[in-house]
């Protein structure tokens, strides 16, 4: 290999200032150095413009070859209007409702509003007034609409692979009862898994009183139990820890994504990102980590670490706070000093993939900087107290000993830890019910499966990371056969005619005995939680300082992670969360063997190429993907990839399971790398090029500002005449500062705007869809770089480009300066893309959305066109919503309020990042950002004037640690 | 040799070409006019309904006022078709076994809504917001013609983007005073114009911008 | 008088009036079908087949079936436009620039290159159809009285583009009609069959010879010479504007009309030679389309090719004296980047190889200028490519650089226009006189 490492850190240690790369390609010209990483051809090149490629596409989007594009025919075809029979309460046609719930991840609810027209749930919202929501939402809320009208969920009831019905099963489940009253249970197993909810508990419990020896166990994927052990350790019982980012001023995270995968991370985003704004105090983040994570991409310091080495880098810090010896590591000291000059008003956090005794010291040290209380505050888990361990489950079936298994919810013949050997368990039960969304590697194995309702077709209920409880209603009758975890409990409790809303209901009356229930009810509805059910604080006592865990072996290790995109793997057979960029690696479709550039240098690898990963006996494949930042002797393999069913999730990536072990969920020593013959084309939405000196995301820090001050920058002087917007002027803002990169936008203006997902060959012959895109850019060296997100919707230029070079004025702009795209009058030169500087517009290159899917019509935005093939499409900033506030303000009379009008991005984003408004308004939020010190525009040089502009990117770097 | 080509051909040869010139006129006049005819349009030719519902009945003859069955014309931008209910309201007192009503009572009684066909289609890329309208002076009759006296409904205008325009690039020439909006019988005053600016003073109807792609396409 | 003895000869001596007639004639008259002729017939159709489905298959999946994407959203479709609508360029210029020029010798080549340049335009026409989006909406692109009330944008250099070439059809479709008439009407008198008369006859509009029809004709035809001869230099202006308009850098540069042109007429004569030359051999023309033509015609395309390189200095010269970064790092990346060896075979082609045309030996080898001719015209066509690709997919923000990668459907379209036209040549050289007979008779009148 020609290329040398070194070439590479010179070359960016020699630059002045701020110097961006994208990824490695630009950084060294050494032509070995492009065969390591380019690739560009193979993973590109496609001659015969491959078959598999429409195969697999249609496939996936059962996309219609349709000649003609009909979004501009307006022939005059039959059509029908269906009014009601009898008119339903408060339904006005052509008016959205909003209905509050929650969904539920690992087990925690977090509070949405769904967007319904006539009955359909088409978009989701946060919920304003749920303590983890706050208003905001994350992806995997925003596309849990596709899975609701997903036409791949499960239908049916099957039972031994042919298909039933419920009364088939009800009349076994009789059966079965017998057996139950005669053995008191003995044989009956019930496994969810990690769940808050107070009437799935009650009926638990109801069913536990039945038959006294039946048993209830829980299984998830991702598995927080460290959390509660290190509390037991520290305080002697089980606790969960709160952060209050608003009151700290340094965070030191300890190989954690807190502020994107804790069930709480919305409100920790929402509030961390407050407390970054350099006009107010501005906090200090230090991050240790193995993995790059978005918690790292926003720290100040960052310090990448193998993960098993996190815990005796802790203990040392442990150490140095208490006898006060300076450490012989200086990064450590200065760490150690930051903190204690902010004793309460630091904190330390712990990630839930570390061992107990490392969320001890994490506890130990937030004690000796008198952090507990302040800045972290405890109460018990929302979840009931853990029962047995899942392990003894799978014992207790390998022996035989369980005649009836009820498993709801989870997947576990593809979630267990191989060495468990769930699926041969499972063959040993006689009578095994699973209950899912989709027809999955579990249901395959039991005797019997049962469709499940969406959680937006069922009644439900469930706690909130802070205990807050929530109601879950449905917005749709069950599209299919589906019944809920409840309906199905009360089966087997003998009761099948119980519906979810009554079981709920009668939950929450035991609760609330006295005669306002109704009013209580409304109210829980209305308001999408129940007031005053948080859990109370704990004021723990700290019992002793923990030993400092033993240096682990040298040598590579595997950490596991729940996919940024598809988490567990639950959201496989989302087309959205599949093709949406993982934020940092920016792939698709995918998961790969992210390892350091150094780690991939001393195995010569590069992007693409097929690894063999084996930590003991146990070995997958899978394609290497470089990621800069990261620790050197740590690979990261994502969960959820490798599904055997599914359209979508099929054959998608490689199953990180198999390399899982009971013991240890996430971290593995001893990892084994081989390098195979074959490589593997990945689709990143990002390619990686040498960057043109201009300083595309501009970053300063909290002292260059203090010492310099910094100037708006002023638009260049033009030769176009000033156009005057006499009505409103829309416009936006992104605050580079605040955006983690989280992706929640993307998804949003998918779900809002109609936008089809193109599928992997397409992505890789960069023809994605997304209106808006997260740009990440790198700075500074190669091991551990500065990393900057900067999210790019159409920057509706005053001086648009793309305006004048259009023939046939599809794309023009409005009085009030939007650049409004017309798709039919479009007849596709695409001349507008290639005049774009910024290359937001996306090109129909074939029918990509899906016009032949019955399920997939009643997802759709009927407010926005659904666009044909040969047409171009850009982010239109919602105008949509803008049409309907001033359809209001016309009909009412009520000028339009700053904030009335949201765009889909804005709504999502956890950190308030986006803010859109009115610049005539002198008063609205997003003029006050544009009239600010860290206003600018992207490529302002261009005279484009664009009206979306940024909040240049602040840093806070400790002055000890600060290279000059 | 032989004369290769008769006297006439030179006549031939010039008639030619008048006849290819005219033809291709000709043929562009005519297909615009195909273009403008009802026969593309569909105005004035009456849609087939499952009942044989007379605007001119229940609007000219009983005076019902349009929202009674348009209920949401005010607040949405669908005007609202009436609910089986609604026309049970009073035809389970009168016409109560009248064959014609058969289908309302059957709707009723099986709980299948009337299945009607539409009159007025908009094309799916471009949408229109009633209560807008109806705030902004747009009266029924401007667009939906003399309902008052169709025993059966047919289309008073082409749903084309010329239409639109007229109103859309000089809306003085249509506004109505809001109270008139649902008056089927107003006719325009003598200074129409005059009095279509002031109420677009008054309604705060831009004069510029109307004509925005972005005002109807999304 | 004198001057034009001092002159060499524009045909072999010897000819008269009657011979040149029938040996032009008889090509078309009485020539069997030779097997040359039959093998390029079948070659060209198997091509032309090859179009249509490429067209089919485009129709019914889209444009996605070619390489583009985005950042690269033009990709061979508009390169072979504008390269198609270059090699038409010459025919103008050689019969009604050079005809103004009163140049001739321009009569023994003016009639197939106009020939070649009708159905090279024809074969550029294509193209700005097929690339768009929803080709059935193109008449959207023209100004007519619509339900819409909507005009085309006519700052859009697309609509320039669009009267650019109809009207450079037009012209040269009129030019080219008005010169054959004469000769129609000297076919006609000597067809052997009645069908034959009949065809050419009614295509002759009855031409009798007459002193007032040549006075007619003479009048109109300077007149068309004067009305093709700015279209030399308007369209392939008009055409480099679709770049020039442009913000991308790489395209957005005030050269490019001039250097287009010259690129244009330079391939053009590539193209003329590449067709002389075989056409003189397997007809015997050496009389009438002498040594003398080719060493002209190669030392025009020769000082065209100067022209063409002088332009690509300029363009590196202003790039980097400029002094704008993003126009500078397109350029280098033109130099050095994944595409570099578009630039290269460029320079190699259009540069490099003409160079040998300085030896008269050369100029006066046929087979060595069909070779340079071959090389000159793949050297444009490189560089249309480059031209189109390589500004595109680096441009301002490196997030969204790209790559464009031709398709098996990219070069079945290029391959499918090439024989679409040798198929239209080869049916001209078969119905209609390739050299003017009338004008070959003035030149033997004028005993040149």
């Amino acid at each position: 290999m020609t290329m040398s490492w070194d070439a590479i850190r010179n070359r960016l240690s020699d630059v002045q200032g701020a110097r961006y790369w994208q990824s490695l390609e630009e950084l060294c010209d050494e032509p070995g150095f492009q065969e390591l990483v380019a690739r560009e051809f193979p993973a590109h090149a496609a001659f015969w413009e491959s078959p598999l490629t429409r195969r697999r596409f249609l496939q996936l989007m059962g996309a219609s070859l349709a000649l003609a594009g009909l979004t501009a025919c307006s022939l005059r075809t039959a059509e029908k209007l269906v009014p009601y029979v009898r008119d339903p309460e408060g339904v006005t046609p052509g008016k959205p409702q909003f209905f509050a719930s929650a969904m539920v991840r690992d087990g925690h609810a977090t509070g949405l509003l769904f967007e319904s027209h006539l009955g359909r749930p088409t978009k989701i919202e946060g919920n304003p007034d749920h303590p983890m929501s706050l208003g905001a939402t994350d992806a995997f809320m925003q596309a849990a609409v596709l899975d609701l009208w997903d036409p791949d969920r499960s239908q049916t009831v099957v039972t031994r692979g042919r298909v039933s019905t419920w009364e088939a099963f009800e009349s076994e489940l009789l059966r079965q009862r017998q057996q139950w009253q005669a053995a008191q249970g003995s044989g009956l197993r019930l496994l969810t898994e990690e769940t808050t909810s107070p009437t799935l508990v009650r009926q638990v419990e109801a069913l536990l009183r039945q038959y006294p020896r039946a048993r209830w166990y829980r299984h998830d994927p991702v598995d927080r139990s460290a959390l509660l052990a290190g509390a037991e350790e520290a305080f002697g019982q089980a606790l969960v820890p709160h952060y209050r980012f608003d009151r700290a001023d340094v965070v030191l995270t300890l190989d954690s994504d807190v502020l994107a995968d804790e069930p709480a991370s919305l409100r920790y985003a929402r509030e961390f990102a407050a407390r970054r704004r350099p006009e107010g105090p501005m906090n200090r983040l230090y991050a240790v980590e193995a993995a790059a994570t978005l918690t790292g991409a926003m720290a100040d310091h960052r310090r990448p670490m193998r993960s098993l080495d996190v815990g005796v880098w802790a203990g040392k810090l442990l150490a140095r706070l208490q006898d006060g010896l300076p450490a012989a590591d200086p990064w450590l000291e200065a760490v150690a000093r930051d903190l204690l000059a902010h004793p309460g008003r630091s904190l330390v956090v712990v990630g839930y993939s570390q061992p107990a005794l490392v969320h001890a010291i994490g506890h130990a040290l937030n004690a000796r900087l008198g952090n507990l209380g302040q800045t972290v505050t405890f109460t018990a888990p929302a979840p009931p107290p853990a029962t047995a361990p899942f392990a003894d489950l799978v014992a207790e079936m390998h022996r035989g000993e369980v005649q009836s298994l009820f498993i709801l919810g989870a997947n576990p013949v593809w979630t267990a830890a191989p060495e468990l050997a769930f699926d041969a368990a499972l063959r040993r039960v006689p009578f095994s019910a699973h209950l899912g969304l989709y027809q999955d590697e579990t249901s395959a194995l039991c005797t019997w499966h049962l469709p499940e309702a969406h959680f937006l077709e069922a009644w439900s209920d469930a706690r909130a990371y802070d205990g807050t409880a929530s109601i879950l209603q449905p917005g749709i009758a069950p599209l299919y056969e589906g019944r809920s975890t409840h309906e199905v409990l009360a089966m087997a409790l003998g009761s099948p005619t119980r519906s979810g809303l009554e079981l709920v209901r009668e939950t929450w009356r035991g609760a609330h005995p006295g005669t306002d229930f109704e009013a209580f009810w409304t109210g829980a509805l209305e308001k999408g939680l129940v007031p005053g059910t948080s859990l109370p604080p704990v004021v723990p006592t700290p019992r002793g300082t923990p030993v400092a865990p033993p240096q682990a072996p040298a040598g590579l290790e595997l950490v596991l992670r729940p996919d940024p995109t598809i988490w567990d793997g639950r959201f496989a057979n989302n087309a959205w969360l599949q093709e949406l960029p993982k934020p940092l690696s920016k792939l698709t479709w995918d998961n790969a063997a992210l390892m350091s550039p150094v780690a991939a240098e001393r195995l010569g690898l590069s992007n693409g190429d097929v690894v063999e990963l084996r930590v003991g006996e146990r070995s997958i494949t899978a394609p290497v993907w470089i990621a800069p930042g990261q620790a050197d002797d740590s690979v990261v393999l994502t969960l959820g990839y490798g599904r055997k069913v599914g359209r979508v999730a099929h054959g998608q990536g490689s199953n990180a399971y198999v390399l899982r072990s009971a013991g240890a969920p996430w971290i593995q020593p001893g990892l084994v790398l081989r390098k195979t013959d074959r490589t593997y084309p990945l689709a990143t939405t990002q390619r990686h090029h040498r960057m043109a000196g201009e300083p595309l995301v501009q970053v300063s820090t909290l002292q260059a500002i203090a010492a310099t001050g910094s100037m708006p920058t002023e638009a260049p002087p033009s030769l176009y005449p000033e156009v005057a917007y006499p009505g409103h002027k829309w416009a936006m803002a992104i605050d580079l500062n605040a955006c983690t990169g989280c992706s929640a936008c993307v998804v949003a203006c998918q779900a809002e705007n109609n936008i089809p997902v193109v599928g992997k060959e397409q992505v890789m012959r960069e023809r994605e869809m997304h209106w808006l895109r997260i740009d990440r850019y790198y700075e500074g060296p190669l091991d551990a770089p500065r990393t900057y997100f900067q999210p790019v919707p159409c920057m509706h230029c005053e001086n648009a480009p793309c305006e004048v070079v259009c023939p046939t004025a599809a794309t023009v702009h409005d009085d009030e300066g939007l650049n409004a795209m017309v798709y039919n009058r479009c007849v596709g030169t695409r001349y507008c893309s290639n005049n774009c500087p910024y290359k937001v517009r996306r090109f129909n290159f074939f029918q990509f959305s899906d016009w032949t899917t019955e399920s997939l019509k009643g997802m759709r935005n009927p407010e926005v066109t659904v666009r044909s093939r040969g047409v171009m499409e850009k982010c239109t900033y919602c105008v949509q919503r803008i049409q309907a506030a001033k359809g209001d303000e016309a009909a009412t009379g009520r000028p339009i309020r700053d904030g009335e009008v949201r765009t889909a991005c804005q709504a999502a984003c956890p950190t308030r990042a986006i803010v859109f408004g009115d610049l005539n308004d002198p008063a609205s939020e997003v003029a006050a950002l544009k009239a600010g010190p860290r206003h600018y525009a992207l490529l302002g040089d261009l005279d484009t004037r664009p009206r979306t502009t940024y909040l240049s990117r602040v840093r806070n770097p400790n002055p000890a640690l600060e290279e000059a | 040799m032989s004369q290769l080509f008769p006297r006439y051909a030179n006549t031939l040869a010039r008639a030619s070409i008048v006849a290819v010139v005219l033809g291709l006129v000709g043929l562009g006049v005519v297909g615009y006019g195909w273009v403008q005819s009802s026969y593309a349009t569909g105005v004035a030719t009456h849609v087939s309904q499952p009942v044989p519902f007379s605007h001119e009945h229940h609007v000219s003859g009983l005076g019902l006022d349009c929202r009674y069955c348009h209920t949401s014309v005010e607040t949405s931008s669908f005007a609202g078709m009436p609910s089986t209910h609604t026309c049970m309201t009073c035809h389970s007192q009168i016409w109560k076994d009248s064959p014609t009503l058969a289908p309302v009572r059957e709707s009723l009684t099986t709980g299948t809504p009337i299945v009607w066909n539409r009159v007025y289609r908009l094309a799916d890329f471009a949408y229109f917001d009633h209560h807008a309208h109806v705030a902004k002076g747009v009266g029924c009759t401007t667009c939906h013609g003399a309902i008052e006296r169709m025993p059966l409904t047919a289309a008073a205008h082409p749903m084309r983007m010329q239409w639109c325009l007229e109103c859309h690039r000089s809306p003085e020439r249509f506004l109505r005073p809001r109270e008139e909006v649902f008056n089927v019988r107003w006719t325009p005053p003598h200074d129409q114009i005059e009095q279509g600016r002031r109420l677009m003073q008054a309604y705060g109807v831009p004069a510029h911008g109307l004509d925005n792609c972005s005002v109807c396409h999304r | 008088m004198a001057a034009r003895d001092s002159e060499p000869p524009v045909i072999r001596p010897g000819y008269t009036i009657a011979s040149a007639a029938r040996e032009i004639g008889d090509l078309v008259l009485r020539r069997p079908i030779g097997w040359p002729w039959l093998m390029g017939m079948l070659l060209s159709a198997g091509l032309l087949t090859l179009l249509a489905v490429a067209v089919v298959v485009l129709l019914v999946r889209g444009v996605g079936i070619w390489g583009i994407d985005i950042p690269v959203a033009w990709g061979f479709a508009i390169a072979n436009f504008v390269w198609w609508i270059g090699i038409g360029h010459a025919g103008t210029l050689i019969s009604a620039f050079l005809y103004l020029m009163r140049q001739r010798w321009r009569t023994s080549i003016n009639r197939f290159a106009e020939a070649m340049t009708l159905f090279a335009v024809l074969c550029a026409a294509l193209y700005p159809l097929l690339h768009l989006g929803r080709p059935w909406y193109f008449y959207w692109l023209l100004p007519y009285p619509n339900t819409m009330w909507l005009w085309p944008q006519f700052r859009s250099p697309l609509i320039f583009d669009l009267f650019a070439v109809g009207t450079y059809l037009t012209v040269s479709l009129l030019f080219w009609y008005v010169g054959l008439i004469p000769d129609l009407a000297n076919l006609r008198d000597r067809a052997p069959h009645r069908f034959q008369q009949l065809a050419y006859g009614v295509l002759a509009l009855g031409w009798r010879g007459s002193a007032r029809h040549w006075q007619r004709y003479e009048s109109l035809y300077l007149l068309l010479a004067g009305l093709a001869t700015p279209l030399v230099i308007s369209v392939h202006s008009i055409v480099s504007i679709d770049f020039a308009y442009a913000i991308v850098p790489g395209w957005h540069s005030t050269i490019f009309p001039p250097y287009f042109v010259a690129g244009a007429v330079y391939s053009g004569f590539a193209m003329v030679l590449i067709l002389a030359i075989p056409m003189r051999a397997a007809f015997r023309l050496d009389g009438l389309i002498t040594q003398r033509h080719l060493d002209l015609m190669a030392q025009l395309m020769l000082a065209m090719g100067l022209l063409v390189a002088y332009s690509y200095a300029t363009e590196f010269f202003s790039s980097w004296y400029g002094g704008n970064p993003p126009e500078w790092t397109a350029f280098v990346n033109q130099v050095t980047g994944v595409y570099a060896p578009l630039f290269w075979g460029t320079l190699f082609c259009n540069v490099l190889s003409v160079q040998v045309l300085w030896a008269p030996k050369v100029r006066r080898s046929p087979v060595a200028l069909f070779v340079v001719s071959l090389l000159v015209l793949l050297g444009m066509w490189i560089e249309r490519v480059m031209i189109v690709i390589t500004a595109l997919h680096r441009d301002y923000l490196p997030s969204r650089w790209g790559l464009y990668v031709p398709t098996f459907w990219d070069w079945a379209t290029l391959c499918g226009t090439i024989g679409l036209f040798f198929f239209l040549f080869l049916l001209f050289v078969r119905l209609l006189p390739i050299i003017s007979i009338s004008e070959v008779e003035k030149l033997v009148e004028e005993g040149a």
